[in-house]
């Protein structure tokens, strides 16, 4: 049995859709944001593929996923310092409660 | 040809991220969801090995899992309460959410099975990349090298800490 | 002549206005006043100086080598060009009879500024509300008025004539809180504007045919076609007698074109100076302040209309048409409001229907005006009038306005007995009431005597007619006065003090213009304006025999007056009930208001308006509230897709991709 790109793909792609169902059904930020992890990972997984698959004599796929990350980890921190704000002055962290600007 | 190992590993590994990703949306306490997205980084890590990149596997178990989980622990640590860290979906959006991840699995998946040639590629030879490769990739200035993003990203991440301290701090 | 002083003229008062309209609120109310009155006071001297320049100065721009007035043009500016012919100019016209109304308007108007300082405040000396805006609307209306009058062309003249009307509103509406004054102003304002539609259509009409706005073009005739030789040869008039006259000429419902534009433009003239169907504004617009309707309503803006037909009686001439219809309104508007007069209680209403009276002698005078008949004797006669009239009704307006400043009350049965604690204003009075009855020597027997003598010169029928009201007129003038000042011995009631004169302020105006009304008939009218321009002495075509039936008539009138109203006595009483029908009538006014408000009212309101309104409501207002029902129900129906919550911006997003996408997959690759 040879372990072909699709091999990897498949779950990249389950998991890039799991990350859309959580998006869009989760009420609490956090967990909102650990979908959209789930998101990125899942294009990560399908950079480094690629590369290894088709260009193995090439970093760029594996560049662009360690750039990735870096912004995935500066993003993350940011959104949490702002969910944590929110909570401060909102008492919570249901997003769909959270439909004004002004508090 | 593959070794018998590594299919059986690609199965377990395979088989753990689509389970914990799929329990990491699922589940309702938060908590948990945290730790399943710690298991699926952890597979995607061993994704990254399979493939040979040791260096960005290091990586992400560095910094996803390292860093960014502790962050994700330490933010619900903060904003619940023990108890009220259940929620209740409603079926609308239940649906509503199945629909497009579906849909995305559908169109997707079709796409890439019947329409893209190339996933079917075989894995070709390669050496995996050594250290001294990467790092004169990481801070070259010719052709393929990466000086000018990776000071961009050393920036954003300055900003980002500043951006951190200004939004989290009390007013 | 140099263009600095009639500028000035119009200038003053603009600035006057300006200055007290938008600074008068943080002036003292006397500053407003004097400030007011000073500035008329300019315009009156330099007003004086201009009529004497051209009346005098025998310049060649003035008079030519026969003698003959001539039009000048001091100044006309282009104001707006719309096309090569249509060109709208502003400027000042100086003619026989723009400069006599210089000195007229100027004169009342300065008298009424004057007179206002004393009468626009209380017993105590505390100044009326809005003392600051009733000068700065004098002066406005001052303003309008002296365009008016040396407008160059007809476009002018009507853009004076609305600013006119708009300040005769505005002071009718004085007392803005009283609703009887809003409803005056309002009514006088849309009488007039009703007329003016007409006057504007008679403008687009003669223009568009003349080809020429300018009142020079439309009335030049030659100074030798005069009398029964008149023929106009050459020049800009003779393009208009022919476009008018000649068999092209177009006609409509039987009229030529020439005369339907003059009885249009004369439909104007009837509203502003309230001749027969369109006089009901005058009566009620005695609401506003007494000065207002010694200025406005009696001297200036309601000879307007008189203004308008002799400023284009050249054109009138051409038609014999539409001076027999000017004739036949003005003589039952004279007959009319000198009936009405003799009945009513209010003594400015009084006094208003004498107007309406006296100015409809004007238009009978102009309608019966012949080259033929003495140099168009009726048209002399008439500005005399206009001229005398002026003077001595502002004098019975002002003498009317000191008594109700004094009784605090419009009706003669508050008065009675008066003489003893008035006398300025009851020797005043009285020399008006001579004039206006007709009495010589007073300035109202000549013209009134040139009025009936060229009525006679045209028709026995028009002189015994107006003969007639001349009659009534001395009767009903006589009857106010006795009413007024004798009758009975007015009593003082208790808490009150007697009334008394006024101050200087107002005893001065009262005593200059009863000076002038004794002496202006002895003004050789004749030398300065007549309808061509050519001088002559009427003294020569003087009828003594008409002047000594006209004398007796008046003294008649007086007398019978004096039988009923000298005592108090039961006489009026059995007259009125002699004659109850008539005397309900003319007390009633004839039922004009009713019948206007049952026309508008009934009529209008119903069969037109209703039926209208109802369109608008439902099937205008319906289609636009249906385009905003179908926006508002479309916007209800879309609103929950803008719902704040970015995860169903998300799915909207992710199906809109996805679609994308299937397309892409299915279809293009």
């Amino acid at each position: 049995m040879e372990i072909t790109a699709i091999y990897y793909l498949v779950p990249a792609l389950i998991m890039f859709c799991c990350g859309v169902y959580g998006f869009i059904t989760r009420k609490n930020m956090i967990a909102m944001l650990i979908s959209l992890e789930l998101m990125l990972n899942a294009v990560d997984i399908n950079f480094v593929v690629f590369n290894r698959f088709l260009f193995p004599e090439q970093m760029e796929g594996m560049f662009f996923t360690l750039f990735a990350i870096a912004i995935a980890a500066a993003e993350t921190a940011l959104a949490i310092a702002i969910i944590i704000n929110i909570f401060r002055a909102a008492k919570n962290i249901d997003v769909r409660s959270l439909n004004e600007m002004k508090f | 040809m593959e070794s018998v190992g590594s299919i059986i590993m690609y199965f377990i590994v395979a088989l753990a991220m689509i389970v914990f990703s799929v329990m990491a949306v699922t589940t309702r306490k938060i908590l948990r969801a945290a730790t399943y997205l710690l298991f699926t980084l952890f597979a995607a890590a061993v994704v990254y090995f399979m493939l040979d990149y040791e260096f960005l596997g290091a990586v992400q178990i560095a910094v996803y899992a390292g860093g960014i989980v502790v962050l994700f622990v330490f933010a619900i640590l903060l904003t619940s309460r023990p108890g009220d860290n259940t929620e209740r979906l409603t079926s609308k959006s239940r649906v509503l959410g199945a629909i497009a991840a579906v849909a995305t699995l559908a169109i997707a998946g079709y796409a890439l099975v019947s329409r893209c040639s190339m996933a079917f590629a075989q894995k070709p030879e390669m050496e995996a990349p050594d250290m001294q490769a990467i790092g004169t990739s990481l801070l070259g200035t010719g052709a393929g090298q990466y000086l000018l993003p990776f000071e961009a990203v050393s920036v954003l991440l300055l900003a980002c800490i500043i951006g951190g301290v200004v939004i989290a701090r009390k007013r | 002549m140099e263009v600095t002083i009639p500028i000035l003229i119009l200038a003053i008062p603009l600035f006057m206005f300006l200055v007290l309209g938008l600074l008068g609120m943080k002036m003292t109310h006397k500053l407003a006043g004097i400030l007011g009155t000073l500035g008329m006071g300019t315009v009156l001297v330099l007003s004086y100086y201009t009529a004497f320049t051209y009346f005098f100065s025998g310049a060649p721009e003035f008079v030519d080598a026969a003698g003959n007035r001539l039009q000048y043009l001091v100044f006309d500016q282009t104001w707006l060009q719309f096309t090569e012919k249509l060109i709208i100019k502003l400027g000042f016209l100086l003619d026989p009879i723009s400069a006599m109304m210089l000195v007229v308007i100027t004169t009342i108007s300065f008298m009424v500024h004057l007179y206002s300082l004393g009468y626009m405040r209380d017993h105590h000396g505390v100044y009326e509300h809005g003392f600051q805006r009733f000068y700065a609307f004098l002066s406005l209306f001052s303003f309008s008025m002296l365009g008016l009058v040396v407008a160059t062309n007809i476009f002018q003249m009507y853009i004076f004539w609305e600013l006119v009307g708009a300040s005769s509103y505005l002071l009718i509406g004085f007392y803005y809180i009283k609703p009887s004054a809003v409803s005056a102003s309002k009514k006088a304002f849309i009488v007039t504007r009703f007329a003016d539609l007409g006057f504007l259509i008679g403008i687009l009409v003669l223009s568009y045919y003349g080809g020429t706005f300018n009142f020079t073009d439309l009335t030049s005739i030659p100074v030798e076609g005069l009398a029964n030789t008149f023929q106009v040869s050459e020049g800009t008039a003779e393009g208009i007698r022919n476009i008018f006259q000649t068999s092209a000429a177009p006609v409509f419902m039987g009229g030529s074109v020439l005369t339907w534009a003059l009885v249009l433009i004369f439909m104007g003239g009837m509203g502003k100076s309230a001749m027969l169907p369109l006089h009901i504004w005058l009566p009620d617009a005695m609401e506003g302040p007494t000065p207002v309707s010694a200025l406005i309503h009696a001297a200036t803006m309601v000879v307007a209309g008189v203004y308008l037909v002799g400023r284009l009686f050249p054109l009138y001439l051409m038609e014999v048409t539409s001076l027999e219809i000017i004739t036949v309104v003005g003589a039952l508007t004279a007959f009319y409001a000198a009936m009405v007069a003799c009945t009513q209680v209010d003594i400015k209403r009084v006094l208003a229907f004498s107007t309406i009276s006296q100015i409809a002698f004007m238009m009978v005078s102009l309608g019966v005006a012949r080259p033929e008949f003495h140099h168009g004797l009726g048209y002399m006669a008439s500005m005399f009038h206009l001229f005398t009239h002026a003077m001595f009704k502002a004098l019975l307006f002002l003498g009317a306005g000191a008594l109700i400043h004094a009784i605090g009350s419009n009706d003669y049965t508050a008065m009675g007995g008066l003489r003893k604690h008035m006398p300025i204003t009851h020797i005043t009075f009285l020399i008006g009431c001579l004039a206006i009855a007709g009495i010589i020597p007073f300035s109202g027997f000549f013209s009134k005597d040139e009025i009936l003598s060229s009525c006679l010169g045209y028709d026995w029928v028009a002189y015994i007619w107006m003969s007639a009201v001349a009659g009534l007129t001395a009767f009903y003038m006589f009857r106010l006065y006795y009413l007024i000042f004798w009758w009975k011995d007015y009593k003082v009631q208790e808490g009150h003090h007697a009334p008394h004169d006024q101050p200087w302020t107002m005893s001065l105006p009262l005593i200059i213009l009863a000076a002038v009304s004794c002496v202006a008939g002895f003004i050789p009218f004749g030398n300065f304006v007549t309808w061509n321009g050519h001088p002559y002495d009427f003294m020569e075509h003087f009828d003594w025999s008409v002047a000594t039936v006209s004398l007796i008539i008046a003294v008649a009138g007086i007398a019978l007056a004096t039988v009923m109203y000298r005592k108090e006595n039961s006489l009026p009483e059995k007259f009125r009930n002699a004659v109850p029908a008539l005397w309900t009538w003319c007390y009633h006014r004839f039922y004009w208001d009713e019948l206007y408000m049952f026309i508008t009212h009934r009529i209008i309101f119903n069969g037109i308006c209703r039926p209208l309104a109802w369109f608008d409501r439902n099937i205008i207002d319906g289609t636009m509230d249906s385009f905003a029902t179908i926006t508002n129900k479309a916007s209800e129906a879309i609103k929950p897709l803008q719902s704040g919550q970015i995860q169903m911006y998300v799915w909207y997003y992710l199906i809109g991709a996805l679609a994308l996408g299937s397309i892409t997959v299915l279809c293009l690759i």
